[in-house]
């Protein structure tokens, strides 16, 4: 008979890798979403090549291939990165280049007409931006940013690649020490599923605390 | 500036959409206080020309003068090159506007959608702003509303708002563009009564597009009928709606009145 609880001890430690890869990455994530985003709608022509070169570059290619470069290529140019921050580079900028496109077309979904009372009340670019424009954007990015903040999890499985202890990796462990792939891999899956969950729930009802008393801004 | 120079001196501007010429050297002045009414069919440029004074739209030739200034240039050594941003938002400073869809910020309080400006063009501390807003906002019966949001509102209510919000921000020209065409009917009245008094309060200039001629004959002091971006005939409201002289503005008014709008 096998000792489950330490197996179990041990997925759960992986799972708090996994969260924590989770929380870093998706704050990355969400910071490169907010830069490369807003800068798609710059009036600089610099400002948006250099947003749209990053969006394209990143979502066009693998994830695994990024992993791998931050991790095991960037030492032959002098960056030696720790297996957790090689993979929260990875992931948030992969993600955050498809939040990115959510932040501008959030930003782009936001009538003229607000715009147009910014104009009329002589708010410059930026305090129109913060203070009327963004507000009332951040309600419609929402719902993706679950998605991608969904998808980012599910991602985090790839670190495994470069040995950091996540879940998918002590899984792994535990297979190979027991023999046995049914239990660790139903354990992993219902934890990813419940951590997923979680993330609808929060996002869902940040949601609906933001709705609270608006309306005109989604249709 | 002496009290006789005009206001607002546009000077033979042209604007276009495509190959749709909106306006075509169109000149005309307004002296300060003025209470201005712009009437005349769909698509005549009187809209435009409100959009135009409050930068929204940019003309495409011609010169326009704000208050003895230049609005869309900027004089360097007697020199006049294209005004950039910082001279622009110098001169809305002057200008303020009430839009036909309200626009107010949904996700503001009718408190916060007037003092905002005023906090953060004009670096107004927040008890002074809020001070203000009140006395605006008790001006358009809109006081005990001060905390709700506009999703509460009803169209007069917000319009109304609107304009304590454009109000706020002390411009000495304000474009009203077809204020009550959103407008139920039976909230029509309380939009007018607001701008009837302002109108009588308060000596800043003011320009009104509108469809409601009833309305522009007490509103203003002068009536401008355009027709295909011209001004086809100006004058005093009794001579412009009694006994209008050219005749593309005697049929516009008997369409008008046919439509069932009143005179």
């Amino acid at each position: 008979m096998t000792q489950w609880s330490g197996y179990f001890g041990l997925i759960l430690q992986g799972a708090l890798v996994t969260i924590e890869l989770t929380l870093m990455g998706s704050v990355l994530a969400l910071i490169m979403a907010f830069l490369a985003g807003m800068g798609r709608v710059s009036r600089f022509f610099a400002l948006r090549w250099l947003a749209t070169a990053y969006i394209e570059f990143f979502r066009g290619t693998s994830i695994f291939v990024q992993l791998f470069w931050a991790y095991f290529v960037l030492p032959f140019i002098g960056i030696s990165l720790t297996p957790l921050q090689a993979g929260v580079l990875a992931l948030g900028l992969n993600v955050g280049a498809y939040a990115a496109e959510v932040v501008r077309g959030a930003i782009q979904s936001i009538g003229r007409e607000q715009y147009e009372a910014c104009t009329a009340l002589n708010l410059g670019r930026w305090q129109g931006m913060r203070h009327i424009i963004l507000p009332q954007a951040l309600l419609v990015m929402l719902p993706t940013f679950g998605n991608n903040a969904i998808e980012l999890l599910k991602a985090t499985a790839v670190v495994s690649l470069i040995s950091l202890t996540d879940l998918t990796f002590q899984a792994q462990v535990v297979r190979a020490q027991t023999g046995n792939t049914l239990v660790p891999f139903t354990t992993i899956l219902i934890i990813y599923f419940i951590l997923a969950l979680l993330i609808s729930w929060g996002v869902r009802s940040l949601e609906r605390r933001m709705a609270r008393g608006l309306d005109g801004v989604r249709a | 500036m002496s009290a006789s120079a005009p206001i607002i001196k546009i000077d033979s501007i042209s604007k276009s959409f495509g190959s749709f010429k909106v306006l075509d050297g169109l000149s005309m002045q307004v002296m300060p206080g003025e209470k201005l009414a712009l009437i005349g069919p769909s698509g005549s440029g009187k809209t435009t020309i409100l959009r135009i004074l409050m930068t929204l739209e940019r003309i495409d030739g011609g010169h326009i003068q704000i208050d003895g200034e230049q609005l869309y240039h900027m004089e360097r050594n007697g020199q006049l090159l294209p005004a950039d941003e910082r001279h622009l938002t110098r001169m809305r400073q002057k200008i303020g506007m009430v839009f036909q869809l309200f626009n107010l910020f949904p996700h503001k309080c009718v408190m916060d959608n007037v003092t905002l400006a005023p906090m953060l063009t004009k670096g107004t501390p927040r008890a002074a702003a809020e001070k203000r807003a009140m006395e605006l906002l008790e001006m358009v019966g809109m006081a005990d509303k001060a905390k709700n949001m506009p999703a509460q509102l009803s169209g007069g209510q917000k319009q109304r708002v609107a304009i304590a919000r454009a109000l706020a921000l002390s411009p000495k020209i304000m474009l009203f563009d077809e204020v009550t065409s959103a407008l139920d009917p039976e909230l029509v009245e309380e939009v007018m009564n607001v701008m009837r008094k302002l109108a009588a309060e308060t000596d800043m200039t003011m320009l009104l597009v509108t469809h409601e001629m009833g309305f522009a004959h007490d509103f203003a002091d002068r009536v401008l009928f355009f027709d295909r971006g011209r001004i086809v005939e100006e004058g005093k409201p009794d001579e412009i709606f009694r006994n209008p002289k050219q005749e593309r503005t005697q049929g516009f008014l008997k369409k008008i009145i046919a439509a069932g709008h009143r005179v």
